[in-house]
Parts: structure tokens; sequence; C-alpha cells
């Protein structure tokens, strides 16, 4: 993505002409169209645009092709890209790359990682974004991504494959299969690197043995597994399709395949899985939480087909059921309670608010918090935060930077030291959750602050959208410096967050312009950056945040504006995600049928229980990443693709254990 | 949920006499043949708060008042009833008890409060805006309906000073003015600070005070402590939080946080200055963060908050402080608002208790009340009225609008409208009451016509 945008010099506002002009690189045969014109067909936020497999990608990627030697050497130039080479490089886009080059590396990377990030690579890849895009492309291009690969090469050459693994990384694939740890990607990872390690039969043979015995168990199971988490289902449909030629030839290689890919413990299965999100149009289960629910919630009735999934409520009765419940809910600490009630009435909102306020309050309820007699510390907290989160939950659904920081804590629980007495528990998790606040979210503020204004120069116009208080830092900070910049402020209804963005800058004496989101595209015209905040970033790149970003980014995008996504690391998120459907919040639908102070307009007043009316106010909306240029996160400015890096290399390591 | 409450009965009203005596405070007085005390008790227990202070003014009238609460609420409250002295005010009420409160919140409750509204949401609002005072404001009483304006209201609805003026900002969450009764007659002085702040000051005058009020303890104290001529919470002490809440003196705990920080590194203050502001500019800030960042952003006001909860429309609140008062609740309870009562209502819509005995042709209307034990003659007719317990009322007597305590015996033909009649009071045949006060124990001659007077022993 990034090739299509280099050559053009988009920091230069000189060269950008203002009217309607095709411009010149749109009409160079050459080079992919960045936004295909037939476009019409593809809906913008849910629908991943149509990938390239024009020539003009294989032009480009043929030649690579015997460049690339093995995978070993693609690896490294992988890891350079997403340990930061982006950020280190004063120069906004980096040197022009063939698309084949940058998205090859990137895709190798991914797939010839070690095992368990083959997941990510295999999930990542089906949204045709970024390395996606290649490897859809790449079976024609003349080289192939490993797991294009084992479908390609007939069933026969395979028999061996699965079980020959002479390399370190096949070993451990193994070792971890026999253990019974093994995941269906390490298993696929064999398969893909069987290819070149044909050597070790013997060992193999007895494990396609033993395997084939295991056969009828591990398809018996395969069934009960299918049903499970969305990311896991979405390896297991590769393989699925794989299998019918195997079975034909070699039953022992389609078991040992179908077993790598379904047999993975349950246990193993249910940590990495997400539990499945409640579906809000299952009645039965809507029941059931309702009755454990201590928030009143109403149903609202006339839901929009599509979000029916999702848990939508009546918002106006809400809040007064919660507070005058305020004597009752006795198993509820105060601090929570005011953060949910805060929540809930908007007085707090945005990511990271939220997430301080949630951390706040905890602090306070572990503080007061007393072991019962006959429960242990570490299990009774564990549940009473439990009990908090579902609370919080009922007030507002957690947005993600939440959950990771409910996760956080959770595992500081868990990791206790039995040794410890309550007290000394109760401080360690106090300066735990001080220590989150401080290094995840305001140092990281700062380290994100001081990236980003390298990016801003005199004479820059800045577009950003709504309120983030990552970017409101960045503005302010680069106004102290003394850069000459110019903000321009888009805002949407019915939140209208800008104007607070607005009155703030303004105050501070930036110069600034306040549009809605209506006139964006008029006003694209004459940005050169834009910065965007973010609720999450997931780890296909896509950039959750509020409703308007994806389509702001699109258009920035189709401008040739870089965008800046201004993240902490502590909002990654693990999951995919490929559209905002799936999983959203839904807000008081009230709120866009009434325009505030404009009673001339109230058209739709009482109208909220018409039978053929349904409104629909979306909070978030997802990004793909091939609209963002760069996350500017507290690792440095990465491109989107290297976001499943840092999720899995600081996170498991430093933030969880 | 670190709430205390203090419910402030208060002692012999000079207001309501000649209702009230030592024996029958304020507390005390029946509504619905039930001390008005036990509808502020039930609405507590209601909302799960079951640990109160009553305190009482005067030492006999809080023997009385302990010693009601003692039977009724034996197994169900914790009660303490503290005694104080009389005319120290409420906010005396509160110094003398101080030393009782622990807890971060206080909610003071009038004991003399006959309503419906929900506690928590007051302690909730109390909470979420993390306010100095909280206020809950109900829509005043349209002085009575109709009929009974016709007969009841006519001269008492001269009395001056039932009006609040209440200056409310847009959002109608805080409380920007108050003023009460007296000052409302000659003029309005806004404080120019608060109104430049705010922006914009609603200024109504149909909400009512209800007296019940959330107050952060620490808060409470220190103003009591450091104004030691305040005497009274809605007329001293809420207006000086209100006037003072852009310019807080020392009163706000952030003060003591900053001191307790005052050792810690400065990396960590800013880092705390930094949470703050993120906190804070997560969200449309309130005008008093406005305020508190003087324009040049470097030093900070300090201020604090006075919020309102304001009660819906469908929510009954009124209290118990004139005699028109005690007619229009004790009319409401067995009408409009009779879910108060907590007495289930017949078919007829009224309540006769099954001891008491009616006479032939007599005649008991909707929204009427008849205490155990009651008897009445024949070709009686009750409209619009409560009688209490152990009544002996002979024929022909119209009872309208009005409110019989027990004990009492009305003589054959008497006609009593829009009158109040203490407990064992005697009248005599065909006497006439229009608009009356009758205290306790007072013999209404025979043949006696009344209007309007106050009838008590001297």
């Amino acid at each position: 993505m990034d090739t299509r945008r280099a050559p053009r010099a988009v920091i230069d506002p000189k060269v950008r002409k203002v009217g309607f002009f095709a411009p010149p690189e749109l009409s160079q045969p050459g080079l992919p169209d960045p936004i295909p014109l037939p476009s019409s067909s593809l809906s913008p936020v849910m629908i991943p645009p149509p990938r390239h497999s024009s020539e003009n990608l294989l032009h480009h990627a043929r030649p690579l092709a015997p460049t690339v030697p093995g995978a070993s050497s693609v690896s490294i130039e992988g890891s350079v890209v997403a340990g930061g080479s982006y950020g280190s490089s004063s120069e906004l886009f980096p040197a022009p790359m063939s698309p084949a080059s940058s998205s090859y590396s990137s895709s190798r990377f991914v797939g010839g990682g070690d095992g368990d990030y083959c997941l990510n690579g295999a999930a990542v890849a089906s949204p045709g974004r970024g390395g996606g895009k290649a490897a859809t492309s790449f079976p024609r291009g003349g080289f192939e991504s490993p797991a294009a690969k084992a479908s390609s090469v007939p069933a026969s050459g395979l028999t061996t494959v699965s079980v020959v693994n002479d390399s370190s990384l096949g070993i451990r694939g193994r070792e971890k299969a026999d253990n019974g740890g093994g995941s269906a990607l390490e298993a696929k990872d064999q398969a893909t690197n069987s290819k070149q390690k044909k050597d070790k039969t013997t060992k193999a043979e007895r494990r396609a043995l033993q395997e084939a015995q295991r056969a009828a168990k591990a398809a018996a199971k395969a069934e009960g597994n299918k049903a499970s988490g969305t990311v896991t289902s979405g390896t297991a449909k590769p393989a699925k399709a794989i299998k019918p030629p195997h079975k034909v030839d070699n039953s022992s290689v389609a078991a040992s395949e179908k077993k790598g890919c379904d047999r993975p413990p349950e246990k193993d299965r249910k940590k990495d899985v997400p539990q499945p999100r409640m579906q809000y149009d299952d009645e039965s289960r809507v029941e059931k939480a309702k009755r454990r629910a201590v928030v009143k919630q109403t149903e609202a009735r006339n839901r929009v087909e599509l979000f029916r999934h999702l848990p939508q409520y009546e918002h106006g009765s809400l809040l007064p059921d919660l507070e005058a419940k305020f004597f009752q809910l006795d198993t509820v600490h105060p601090a929570v309670y005011k953060a949910g009630l805060q929540y809930l009435s908007g007085n707090i909102s945005g990511s990271n608010a939220r997430c301080i306020a949630m951390l706040q309050a905890f602090q306070d309820a572990i503080r007061d918090y007393r072991v019962p007699p006959e429960k242990t510390f570490v299990r009774d907290l564990t549940a009473k935060i439990s009990s908090y989160v579902s609370f919080l939950i009922e007030c507002r659904p957690l947005c993600i930077s939440m959950g990771n920081a409910i996760k956080f804590l959770k595992t500081r629980i868990a990791k206790l030291p039995l040794t410890l007495s309550e007290s000394e528990s109760k401080a360690s998790l106090h300066s735990d959750i001080e220590r989150f606040i401080n290094e995840k979210i305001i140092l990281a503020d700062k380290v994100i602050v001081k990236h980003a204004v390298t990016k801003i120069r005199d004479g820059d116009v800045l577009l950003t959208y709504g309120l983030s208080s990552a970017v409101e830092m960045i503005l302010l900070h680069a106004h102290k410096l003394g850069k000459q910049f110019r903000v321009i402020i888009v805002d949407s209804r019915p939140q209208l967050r800008g104007k607070i963005l607005l009155r703030r800058l303004v105050e501070k004496g930036l110069s600034c312009t306040y549009t809605q989101i209506n006139a964006l595209s008029y006003i694209m015209h004459e940005v050169t950056r834009v910065f965007l905040g973010a609720s999450s970033v997931l780890s296909n790149g896509t950039v959750y945040s509020g409703v308007g970003t994806a389509c702001v980014a699109m258009i920035a995008h189709s401008f040739r504006v870089p965008v800046l996504v201004c993240c902490e690391a502590y909002k990654f998120s693990e999951r995919v995600q490929l559209d905002s459907i799936c999983s959203n919040e839904l807000g008081d639908p009230e709120v866009i049928s009434k325009v505030l102070g404009r009673e001339d307009v109230n058209y739709l007043d009482g109208w909220a229980n018409t039978e053929n009316l349904q409104l629909l106010n979306l909070i978030y909306d997802a990004t793909p990443s091939d609209y963002i240029s760069m996350i500017v996160t507290d690792y440095g400015m990465v491109p989107p693709t290297s976001v499943p890096v840092i999720v899995r290399e600081y996170r498991r390591e430093q933030l969880w254990i | 949920m670190d709430f205390q409450v203090v419910v402030l009965a208060g002692g012999v009203s000079k207001k309501l006499l000649p209702l009230v005596s030592k024996e029958i405070p304020n507390a005390l007085l029946p509504v619905a043949n039930r001390p008005v005390i036990s509808y502020v008790l039930e609405l507590l227990e209601l909302s799960n708060l079951k640990d109160l202070i009553v305190v009482v003014e005067g030492e006999d009238a809080a023997l009385n008042v302990g010693g009601w609460i003692s039977a009724a609420y034996a197994d169900r409250l914790h009660v303490e009833v503290a005694a104080v002295p009389e005319d120290v005010g409420t906010a005396g009420a509160i110094r003398a008890i101080a030393h009782h409160l622990t807890a971060k919140d206080i909610l003071v409750v009038s004991g003399d409060l006959v309503s419906d509204v929900p506690l928590g949401a007051v302690a909730a609002t109390h909470r979420r805006h993390d306010a100095v005072v909280t206020a809950m404001l109900c829509s005043a009483p349209v002085s009575g309906p109709s009929e009974s304006g016709s007969s009841g209201g006519k001269d008492k609805t001269k009395k001056p000073g039932r009006y609040n003026l209440i200056g409310l900002d847009p959002t109608q969450q805080f409380l920007l003015h108050i003023a009460t009764g007296a000052e409302v007659e000659k003029d309005l002085r806004v404080q120019k600070s608060i109104l430049r702040a705010a922006g914009e000051i609603e200024i109504r005058a149909d909400l009512m005070d209800a007296h019940l009020y959330a107050f952060k303890r620490s808060i409470l104290q220190e103003v009591l402590d450091q104004k030691g001529t305040f005497h009274s919470l809605k007329h001293d002490v809420l207006p000086y939080l209100v006037r003072s809440q852009l310019k807080s003196e020392a009163l706000l705990n952030g003060v003591a946080q900053v001191e307790e920080n005052g050792t810690e590194k400065i990396i960590a203050q800013s880092n705390q200055q930094m949470l703050s502001q993120i906190l804070a500019n997560a969200s449309e800030r309130t005008f008093h963060q406005r305020y508190a960042l003087s324009p040049n952003g470097t030093s900070f006001r300090k201020t604090h908050k006075c919020c309102v909860y304001i009660a819906g429309s469908n929510r009954y609140c009124a209290r118990l402080n004139s005699i028109q008062a005690y007619s229009d609740i004790n009319r409401d309870v067995i009408g409009e608002a009779n879910h108060l009562s907590g007495y289930s209502f017949s078919a007829q819509n009224n309540i006769i208790h099954p001891s008491a005995e009616l006479g032939a042709k007599t005649t008991v209307g909707p929204h009427c009340m008849l205490g155990e034990g009651s008897q009445m003659g024949d070709k009686c007719s009750v409209k619009r009225s409560v009688i209490g317990r152990h009544c002996r009322i002979g024929a022909n007597v119209k009872v309208v609008n009005s409110i019989v305590m027990n004990h009492v015996t009305i003589g054959d033909g008497c006609s009593i409208q829009g009158s109040v009649i203490c407990s064992n009071v005697q009248l005599q045949e065909r006497a006439v009451l229009k608009d009356c006060q009758v205290g306790a124990g007072f013999v209404v001659a025979a043949g006696s016509e009344c209007k309007g007077e106050v009838l008590a022993k001297k």
C-alpha cells in the first residue's frame, strides 16, 4: 500500500490541484489504482477493498520472485519492517518499494514465523489487505505462501510431508503436538515446512501410524470443536479445503491433517479463544442474562436487522433505574458503582478515561476488600472483580482497552505469591495498577506525543476527527514547540465530541477549522496529515474507533493524505475483525432522532416505537488497515501490519507475565 | 454505600399549633392515621437504609418519638434517637450529633417529608458528580385541587414565603442560586462570577426544596465548625455552599490530597495531573472545571459542585410544614398518592376499618378513611376526610375535607368542613365548623358556628 502512495509527493501542497481532476498516477497503467474505479460495488466499512490481483501486482511480483532465496532471509527483512523501520526513518514514507516486496516480506514474515504466530498469519491474510492481498496474488505470481502451497501440492507428495521435520522449528512443533499442546497452526506449519525436510522418515512413519490410530477419535472431536471461536474456525476452514485430495490418497495423512487442525485440547483452546460473545438475538440467552442483571435493561423494540445480535436497551430508563437502586446494591463497591454511573450517564467517555476510571475504582475496591472467612484471597478477589466487571458491562459494554486492563489485573491477582499476607497482596496490586496506568497510559501517551510531533511541520494542515486524548496532546505539544500549523476538526452528530476538542484548542490559541463530516471531501483538499485516535487496533491492523473514523481515513486515502493513527499499545487486541457488524456497540437511538436546540426538526418525536422505523446509532466502526499509513504507538511508529508483532512480543512477555 | 442517614424530626413547630403538642410532636402528627415520620422511615427502609439517626428537638418529644419508633420498628430498623435542645436549628442539630457521623456522605432527611422519590437516586446523583451537596427538588405543590381551593385555601394563599427561587445551570444538574421566602420579595441578586462561569442561569420558581440533602460529611462538618452562627441547613449552609462554589475555601478534599502528595516526586505529580486531565478531558467539562482552569491555564482555582436532583413529575413529594400542607397531604395520601399510605383501598376507593360501625343511610365517599373502632350514627356523610380511631359520631353529621383524629366525640347534626380536629375533642350538637383547627381536648359548645378560627385550650 505504501507504493501506491509513495510516488506522489503528498507533503508538498503545491503539487495538489483543487477541483475535479484525474490524478496523473491514476492514468498510468503500470501502477495499481489506489481506489479502483469500479468501487461502487464496495461498501466502505464492511467489505475489504477488492484485491489487486491485477497484472500490475504481478508485474512487480514476478521479477522479484527469484531474488527471494529462502524464508530465512525474508523473515529477517520482515522483522526489520515490523521492528519499526518506519518509525526510525525521518521520512514519512520509506523509499518506494514495489508492492510485491513490501507485502511479500510482511506475509512471509507472518508465515515463516514461529508456530503460534502462524495463526495470526493465516487469519490475517484472508481479509485481503496488506499481506493478504499479496498472498492471494502470489499463486499466480510464481511463489506461494506456505498455506497456499499445501493446497496445490498433490496429496501423494504430502504423505511424508506432515511428518518430516528436521529443523528445530519442526521438531518443536511435533513435540508440542505430542504433548497434546500443539495447535492447528503448528500442524499446518509442519505441513508447510515438510516440503523442504523430507529426510527423517522413520520417526515420521511411526508417527503417521500413531495418528492413523487416533484418526477416528480426532474426527469425532473435530465436529465438536468446530463450533468454537471465530478465529479458530477461520483457520480450520482452509484445512478443510485441503482435505479432499488427501483423503483420496492416504487416509493417514488426512487424519493427521485433520488431527493437527482440530485436536488441540479443550483446555488450550479455551485459553486462546475468547468466549463467544453473547448474541442478543438469541432470546433464551438474553432472558437468562436479564435475570442475572443488576441493572434493569429493557430491550429496545425496533432494532436494525443487521445489528440484532448486539445489545440495545432503552437508554432513557437505565440511569434512573440504576440510580434508584443505589442503596440496594450492596455487593458493588461504591467506587465501582460510581464509575458505572459515570459510564452510563456519559460523564466519562473515551477509552483511556474509562479505563483509568475503572482501574482507579478497582484500586479503591481492593483497598477496602476484606477476605471473607474460609475463602482464599486470590480466588475470592478474582470473583469479586469479575462481578464488578459484569456490573460495569451492564452499565456500558467494555471497550477493548478496558478488557486488556482487566486481563492484566486478573493475571496479577492470579500470580500473587501465596506467601504474601493480605495487606501485602493489596499493596502489591495497588502498585501494579498504579504502574499500569502510569506506564501503559500516561507514559505511552508521552511517547506517542514525542513520536508524532516529529511528523508535524510548519505549514501543515492537520485534520482530526472527533475527540482523542492522544491527538489533543500531540496538537498541544506541537503548538508549544512553536510549530506553525492549522487544525481542521471534523465532527459528527450526535455526540459532537469534536466541539470539546475545539474549545480547548481555540482556548490555547491554535488556529482551527471546525466542520461536520458531510463536508469532509471538500476540506480534504487542503489537508496534509490526518491524525486519528483509536479505541483499539486489532491484530489484522484494523483500527477500531469511533464511528466515522473509517470514512475519514478512506477519504484521506483517496486524496493521498497520510493517515496516522495514535493508539497506545495497551489497546491493541489479539482479535481479528473484518467488519464493524459482528462486534460493535449500539448507542441510544433517541439521540440521533433528536436534534438539540432544533425543536423545529424533531419530526421523529415519539416515533421510536413505530413498527416500520428502525434507528441505528452505531458507536464504533472498523477501518481496514489499507487506509492507515502508520500507527503511532508507544513502541514507535509502525505500519498496521506490525500490530500483531507488538501484540505478541510485548503483551505476552511484559504485560501479562 | 458509605452513606449515613440523619432524620431531622424537629420538635414542636409553632407553625403547626394547635395541632402539635409535647405529647404529639411534629413527627408523630398522624397522616392518614399514621405518624408522619413513619412515611420517611418506610421510604428509608424501602431504600435499604436501616441504620438511622433520628434527631428530635426537646427531651420530651424525643422520648415520645423514640418510644413510638421502638414500638413500631423494633426489629426492622436500627434507629438511634438523639435529643437536642430546642431552637438549635437544623444546623445545630447536625452539630450536636457530629461525633456520630463517620461515613463519607450524609443524607439529611426532614422528618416531615412525605414522598416516594427513590432516595437512592439522590445519593447516586451526589456520588456521580462527586458533589459537596445535592439537594432534592420537587415541583412545588399547586395550592390544592380546585375543590379545596374554594373551601380551605382562601385565607392561606396570602401567606408569603412558600416560594423558592432556584437557579439551575442549563443541564439542570447544578445549583447556581437559591433564595427563599423573604429574600424573594425584595429583589433577586445573582452572583456575577457564577453567571459568567455557567453562561446561563435558569431561574425557577416552580420548584420546592424538599429538604432532603446529601452532604459530603467532611465539608459539612467543616462549614458547621467554622461558621458558628449558621442556624439552618436550608437558609444558611446550603446558600453558603452555593455561593462559594467557585471560590471554595480550602473545602475540597483536593487540598488535602495535594498536601499528601507533596512528599512524592515531581514526576508522580505531573503524572497525576495528566491523569486527571485525561479523565476530565474525556467529556464536556462542567463549568466548574472550566472555571477551575483560569485562562492562562496555570493556577487552579478551587471549586466544588452543588448538585440538584429534580424529582420526576410522577413522584409525590410534600412537606408537612404548615396546617395547609397538613390537610393537603392527608387528602393526597388517601387520594391521588394512596400508594404511600400502605393501606389497601376498597372498591369504593376508601378504607373503612372492619371494626368501624356505620349507622343506617350513612355514606362514606371515595378518598375517605375510617379508623378502627369508630362509630357513626345514621344519615351521616363523609367525603374526602380522614377519621381516626375510636371516634363517636352522632347522627346527621357531615364531614367534608376534614381530618378528625382519635377519640373525638361529635354530636348530632354537626357539620365539619375543611377543618382539623385533634384528639379528644368534643363537639356538641349542631356545631358548625368551617376551616377551623381545634386543639386537643377542646370542647366546642353546642350550636356554635366557627369559620376560619383556631380553637384551642388556653
